[in-house]
């Protein structure tokens, strides 16, 4: 979706604003917010491309005014009232006025070691042979879904060079619906600078993307 | 019924308002948020606990360091490093969460690299921890990958008009580690010493590694 969180080559959101010895976190909640986030992500009831997608459809000006764990929490609120766990009435009070479904695991203190060093690996075998190689001419998909997908509006239609084949994911634009991993190959895809941004563009720039397969075309 | 409809809209209108409110206390909404999920048996308090004490105290970018100054004095941990990121950076103790699929870039002296998420704040937790607030925040968002010079400047580094700039915007599941150019003078230096010149912001592409005292 051309949502609030397809930043790139947005202007007038001032200068990056580094800050000298960066605290982890600005405050307990946030703490308590990521902490909250991985271990209902433990639940298995959604994937991390559906949580992306929850966030992404904050409303744009909620999106763009809201710290990044305002974000996750907004997010996670979508999540939990989807798929039956919570609902917002019963964060709003702060009591518990349903039961919840039934998760595939809760994360409990001493399985916290083992789930994080574990992660979530995407990699996932597929049964074609790449569709193109290291060195191939490729234009991008040009396309507007309103459903969720991984190509930034800046790098759609655009003609780039296939720099590496880097193995075959899980395909987010599907598994984000619930419509099954599907995965395909992807390939770090590099543009010159110009093709992307046109007059007055920086030549010595050059940006990639990771682009999954079903995202190009050859030329 | 006309009026009950419109009852209902009002309802609803008003609901939407109410809405933003929700947020404007963040500290009593994530309060009330893990207390109904605890009530509901759904998550364990000390489960985040734990994860909280381990991106404070084990995961962050003491780990990319130690890649980095492995690379620089290792050849053959350098090659393995480009050939499979993910397996050589596994060898040093460093995989799981926001690392499975790791890939390593090299800078040059031709080519600076910068990595940057413009869809959300991927970040190569593994080696580097939580990401920083302005990492996932709009301005380098948006600029990174149209004017990554202009916001290199914002860090405090002018990089020569000729040098190139590669953006690798984190689109997919891969997670990009820069491995900033050796600084001259640190020939002699130990792996240790040499991975106390490389800040996290060396390895996101923002700054170059820091020169020996």
């Amino acid at each position: 979706m051309n949502g609030p969180h397809d930043l790139g080559g947005q202007m007038g959101f001032g200068p990056v604003a580094p800050e000298k010895d960066e605290p982890y976190f600005h405050a307990e909640w946030e703490k308590r917010a990521l902490g909250i986030t991985l271990s209902c992500g433990a639940f298995g009831a959604w994937t991390i491309d559906e949580s992306r997608h929850a966030r992404e459809n904050i409303p744009p000006a909620d999106y763009l005014s809201a710290s990044y764990y305002e974000i996750w929490t907004r997010g996670l609120e979508m999540l939990l009232e989807r798929h039956g766990f919570a609902t917002r009435g019963e964060i709003d009070a702060g009591v518990k006025q349903m039961e919840p479904a039934t998760p595939k695991r809760i994360l409990k203190a001493d399985m916290v070691p083992a789930a994080l060093a574990r992660g979530g690996p995407c990699d996932r075998p597929v049964e074609t042979e790449p569709l193109f190689r290291r060195g191939d001419k490729v234009r991008t998909k040009n396309f507007n879904p309103k459903t969720h997908t991984r190509l930034p509006r800046y790098a759609r239609a655009k003609v780039g060079v296939v720099e590496a084949v880097q193995g075959s994911y899980v395909f987010p634009d599907d598994n984000a619906h619930r419509k099954g991993e599907n995965p395909q190959w992807v390939y770090t895809v590099v543009f010159g600078a110009g093709e992307i941004w046109g007059e007055g563009a920086d030549p010595t720039l050059t940006i990639s993307v990771d682009a999954w397969e079903s995202y190009l075309e050859r030329l | 019924m006309k009026e009950m409809g419109m009852s209902a809209d009002h309802h609803h209108h008003h609901h939407d308002h109410h809405h933003d409110n929700r947020y404007s206390d963040m500290q009593a909404r994530v309060r009330a948020l893990e207390t109904v999920l605890t009530e509901k048996g759904l998550i364990d308090p000390a489960a985040i606990d734990v994860i909280v004490e381990t991106y404070e105290t084990k995961v962050g970018p003491r780990n990319g360091a130690h890649v980095v100054a492995k690379a620089w004095s290792d050849p053959q941990f350098a090659e393995w490093l480009k050939e499979d990121a993910t397996a050589a950076i596994a060898s040093l103790g460093y995989a799981g969460r926001q690392g499975e699929h790791m890939r390593a870039v090299f800078n040059t002296p031709e080519t600076h690299n910068l990595v940057v998420c413009t869809l959300c704040s991927c970040y190569p937790w593994a080696v580097l921890g939580l990401p920083p607030v302005w990492y996932k925040a709009p301005p380098y968002r948006s600029r990174a990958v149209i004017d990554p010079r202009g916001v290199l400047a914002e860090f405090g580094l002018t990089l020569p008009d000729d040098k190139k700039i590669r953006v690798w915007d984190s689109t997919a599941e891969l997670r990009y580690l820069v491995i900033p150019e050796r600084p001259d003078g640190t020939e002699n230096m130990s792996e240790e010493e040499l991975a106390k010149l490389v800040s996290r912001d060396a390895m996101i592409g923002t700054a170059i590694a820091g020169v020996p005292a």
